[in-house]
């Protein structure tokens, strides 16, 4: 377990330093990196200022190297928009993005694992096409036109749900939190379910298959042979069969889970990482963007890791492949 | 007899009997894929007839009258027209924006689905016939840009060249080409071992001739395959974008602009402005999706006797 | 080649099989996989079912059980099994009896344990599907029942997933389990096919004594006649979804009624003189759907007459059966 770990601990590292370099050269070598990080409106004082601070006048190798040393320091430059640091400003809107990422994490798993699981134990009857079919639609329609509609019947048509914003948060060890109130939850159950849909298609799909496969397993035939209730063989031997899959996709998913709060965060206008970004390109407040791109890259290569560790600790086969003769 | 002067220059390359009508038949076995079918030729056709049957210009500003503005389905200007799916805010009519807005989809998705491939599949063909190295560095490269989600790239792209047809058009080619390399690749490194290929090097054939006048041609079944869900992915990437304000620039709005600009309206119950483009755009990718699903089963050689 | 001595079988049998019919629906019309099986089985009895793939003696053995799924349902007949007749059972009922009264185990020690749950869950949660008992209770008699069946070091075992474990072991804990609560009737299907010969050896006996130890009767479903000649009481021999023999095993294997249980017999390598061709029945079985009208087995039969496409009469001869219209007589074997 120890050596796997260590494994995948250092792939995490390479990763990030490869991205790193990307996003070095792309801003550095490629574009004129002071329009990246001067103001549109600097003058050229501003810009010759910024220049010389930056470095830019020295060789690549050294900028590369004063590029990692402010990186590893947390600066990533400073907004144009909001003239803070930009890792600041990114970081003070991380949480909101998180709590719907998880939030629809929840939902996409809560939901799908037992839709998935009925589908696959009805399968070819109404409910598993019925299921299915709900499942396509969820899959392939854009998912900002999902929100619309979202939207559209519960807050203005239905009037039940408000239709944008964050709505009321508690400050819970410095993060502002907001399922925590219920105002808050009633803002976070629409975007959160718009961006669960695409995963609850993802999930379904997934768990409808294992279930299928493992209900034709012989250790479901020697289950019931020995008499144990239908509820324990799916809730128990099937179900621990296709957490294992189910986790691992939906884990790496996760990441394109942040990626897409773009879209939720812009059609539900909720203060997070997302509608930063899209702010930022729209606001050309581009050291935020390239701060955004570093703190994705590093969250996606942690979420990759994360999930080996969850791998390993529901596959018994991989935790203790080392351990064996 | 020298056997040399008896050879051709080049053989015919070799082709896999076209099987065409029996798999029309096979596809149009199912309703909803004729369905699909009709849907999506209808939609091509209406875009690209645009000009001629809208009733208004909606990006000739001239004849667009802003006292018209948001006006709801099936009332009628001053001049006497029928605004059948209601107005914007500047008083261009729905049906004829919308139209224009498919005509501008299209294009955009099948041009970057259709140069994806394209490159795709060449960079793919490539490595599996180099091996080794290149291979391999290519195919971490499609590996390292799989794992990043398509939004993020694209969006970064965009933010980085700015606005435009041409600059969204790129950015779904680059979001979309590693899918391409990596069927084709599957499909080239089992056919390259085939006899035809055997025979093509055997004759020394230069090296680009061996690849694409030969390989390329016969690996094209899984292109076909991942087109058929591709399609549909660019189209709703490219709605996306422009709904986000980054894609297609405001004179020659796609679909996902025009919701984006109707958006506002929603809440305010001036639903039409963005449900009508938004029903355009479902519709074409549910047809999309209907017919490349069938597609997908027709060609799957596992599935056909 | 005689079965250890242990107490005689009582009266009534613990299993009552009458035309038992198992049908599989397959391209649009139902066809019968097994049909007109009588079998029964007497208290701490060992009965062999022997038969080719095909034959239907695996479906026979999940049809006892109540197992039989979609596409395939029991079509008719009685299963009366300590005097209540299964069929009339709702599924409640029959759970009860599984695991309990009734047990099986299957063929291939790697599948029929779950992966991800360790050998300690698998047992337990086959005994509180029974009994109300204390997790520590419920825990001591899992080890007492891998102790049962000779595993060594039985508390290391508990907490191992089974992947840990070889196959032998792992059929041995199956056993284990079916027998945790001394059900009346025990059903093996090819339990030892998936093993190495040498531990095919181990597990048959220790099962036999097992199943005399409590005596449970048990049902040996397999396709190697040599395994079961050693271990059963009686033979029933199947093929295409009938029992084309039945008896007590010496007396089968001796003097075969049926041309197919002589074929068999004779095609067992035991048999074969050194460095002779192995003899062979022609031909194969008929798959589902496909049987011939009368005699099943006429087309590979070389005792075949004109009128073997007439059904088959059952013919009894002191307390043997044969479904076939030219039995072989005492003294002919192939």
């Amino acid at each position: 377990m120890l050596t796997y770990l260590i494994q995948r601990f250092g792939q995490a590292v390479l990763t990030v330093a490869a991205m790193a370099t990307l996003v070095f050269l792309g801003v550095y070598a490629i574009a004129d990196p002071i329009d990246v990080l001067a103001a549109p409106d600097a003058t050229p004082d501003e810009r010759a200022q910024i220049s010389r601070r930056l470095g830019l006048d020295q060789p690549l190798w050294m900028q590369f190297a004063t590029f990692v040393w402010r990186a590893l320091h947390g600066d990533l430059g400073r907004s144009f928009v909001y003239n803070e640091p930009a890792f600041t400003v990114i970081l003070q809107r991380l949480p909101a993005t998180l709590e719907l990422a998880f939030t629809a994490l929840f939902i996409a798993i809560a939901l799908g694992l037992p839709l998935g699981l009925w589908a696959g134990l009805r399968a070819e009857k109404a409910t598993d096409k019925a299921i299915m079919g709900g499942s396509i639609l969820a899959f392939s329609l854009p998912n900002f036109w999902q929100g619309l509609m979202l939207v559209l019947i519960f807050s203005v048509t239905l009037g039940w749900l408000p239709a944008g914003g964050r709505g009321e948060t508690v400050r819970v060890l410095g993060l502002d939190l907001g399922f925590l109130t219920l105002d808050g939850l009633r803002h976070l159950i629409l975007p959160a379910v718009n961006l669960a849909l695409f995963k609850l298609a993802v999930v379904i799909r997934l768990a409808r298959a294992g279930t299928r496969e493992a209900m034709l397993q012989d250790y479901v035939r020697f289950a019931r042979a020995k008499g144990l209730r239908p509820a324990r063989i799916v809730g128990v031997h099937v179900l621990k069969n296709i957490l294992l899959p189910v986790v691992t996709v939906i884990g790496l998913e996760f990441g394109s889970m942040i990626a897409f709060a773009v879209v939720t965060e812009t059609v539900f206008a909720w203060p997070g990482i997302g509608k930063l970004l899209i702010d930022s390109i729209n606001r050309l407040d581009r050291p935020v963007i390239v701060a955004y791109l570093m703190l994705t890259v590093c969250l996606f290569v942690l979420i990759n890791f994360v999930i080996d560790l969850i791998y390993a600790a529901l596959d018994p086969r991989v935790r203790l492949a080392e351990t064996d003769a | 007899m020298t056997p040399a002067a008896t050879l051709p220059e080049e053989p015919v390359p070799y082709r896999a009997d076209p099987v065409w009508r029996a798999h029309a038949r096979a596809f149009f076995r199912s309703p909803a894929a004729g369905l699909g079918l009709v849907i999506l030729v209808a939609v091509a056709l209406v875009a690209a007839l645009a000009p001629w049957i809208t009733p208004q210009d909606p990006y000739d500003l001239a004849s667009l009258d802003v006292m018209d503005g948001t006006q709801p389905p099936g009332s009628r200007s001053f001049a006497g027209l029928t605004y059948w799916l209601g107005t914007d805010a500047q008083g261009r009519d729905m049906l004829s924006a919308i139209v224009y807005g498919l005509r501008v989809s299209l294009v955009v998705s099948l041009s970057a689905t259709l140069i994806a491939a394209s490159v795709g599949s060449c960079i793919g063909v490539l490595a599996a016939n180099a091996g080794g190295r290149l291979d391999a560095v290519l195919m971490r490269l499609v590996d390292l840009q799989l794992s990043f989600p398509a939004i993020l790239i694209a969006l970064v792209l965009l933010a980085a060249f700015g606005r435009g047809i041409d600059k969204v058009v790129i950015a779904l080619v680059t979001v979309q080409w590693a899918y391409y390399a990596r069927a084709i690749r599957a499909q080239a490194l089992v056919e390259r071992r085939r006899e035809y290929m055997e025979a093509a090097r055997a004759l020394a054939l230069p090296r680009t001739s061996l690849i694409f006048r030969h390989l390329l041609p016969n690996c094209l079944a899984p292109v076909i395959v991942v087109a058929t869900m591709q399609v549909a992915h660019a189209i709703a990437l490219e709605a996306t974008l422009s709904f986000l304000g980054v894609g297609v620039p405001v004179t020659e709005p796609s679909l996902g602009l025009l919701i984006k600009n109707g958006y506002d309206y929603l809440l305010s119950g001036k639903y039409w402005i963005s449900t009508f483009p938004g029903l355009a755009l479902v519709a074409v990718i549910v047809a999309i999706n209907l017919v490349g699903d069938r597609l997908r089963d027709v060609l799957n050689p596992r599935l056909s006797a | 080649m005689s079965a250890p001595d242990r107490t005689p079988p009582a009266n009534a049998p613990v299993l009552a099989v009458e035309n038992l019919q198992v049908a599989f629906r397959a391209g649009g019309r139902e066809h019968l996989a097994v049909q007109g099986l009588d079998l029964s089985v007497s208290r701490g009895e060992v009965v062999g079912l022997v038969g080719e793939s095909g034959s239907g003696k695996s479906v026979t053995g999940l049809a006892l059980m109540g197992l039989i799924d979609a596409p395939g349902r029991v079509a008719g007949g009685r299963i009366v099994f300590e005097g209540r007749d299964l069929m009339g059972l709702s599924e409640a009922e029959l759970r009860r009896l599984r695991g309990a009264r009734m047990a099986m185990i299957f063929q291939d020690p790697m599948t029929t344990l779950n992966p991800v749950l360790r050998v300690e869950t698998q047992i337990v949660e086959a005994i509180t599907a029974h009994e109300r008992v204390s997790a520590k209770a419920a825990r001591a008699r899992a080890r007492e029942a891998l102790v049962r069946v000779g595993i060594p070091a039985p508390d290391e075992r508990l907490g191992a997933y089974p992947h840990q474990l070889s196959g032998g072991m792992r059929q041995r804990i199956a056993i284990a389990i079916a027998l945790l609560h001394r059900p009346a009737l025990l059903i093996a299907d090819e339990p030892t096919t998936a093993l190495d010969v040498t531990i095919q050896a181990q597990i048959l006996a220790e099962a036999q004594d097992l199943c005399a130890e409590m005596g449970t009767a048990l049902i040996w479903i397999t396709h190697d006649l040599a395994v079961v000649s050693g271990l059963a009481d009686r033979l029933l021999v199947m093929y295409a979804g009938r029992v084309v023999e039945a008896g007590p095993v010496a007396e089968v294997v001796e003097a075969p009624l049926h041309p197919y249980s002589a074929g068999l017999i004779g095609s067992a390598p035991s048999r074969n003189k050194r460095g002779a061709r192995l003899a062979q029945i022609p031909g194969l079985a008929p798959p589902l759907g496909r049987r011939p009208p009368g005699c099943a087995f006429a087309p590979r039969c070389f005792n075949v007459r004109p009128d073997c496409s007439e059904p088959p009469p059952l013919v009894r001869r002191s307390g043997r059966e044969a479904l076939c219209r030219y039995p072989l007589s005492e003294t002919v074997v192939a």
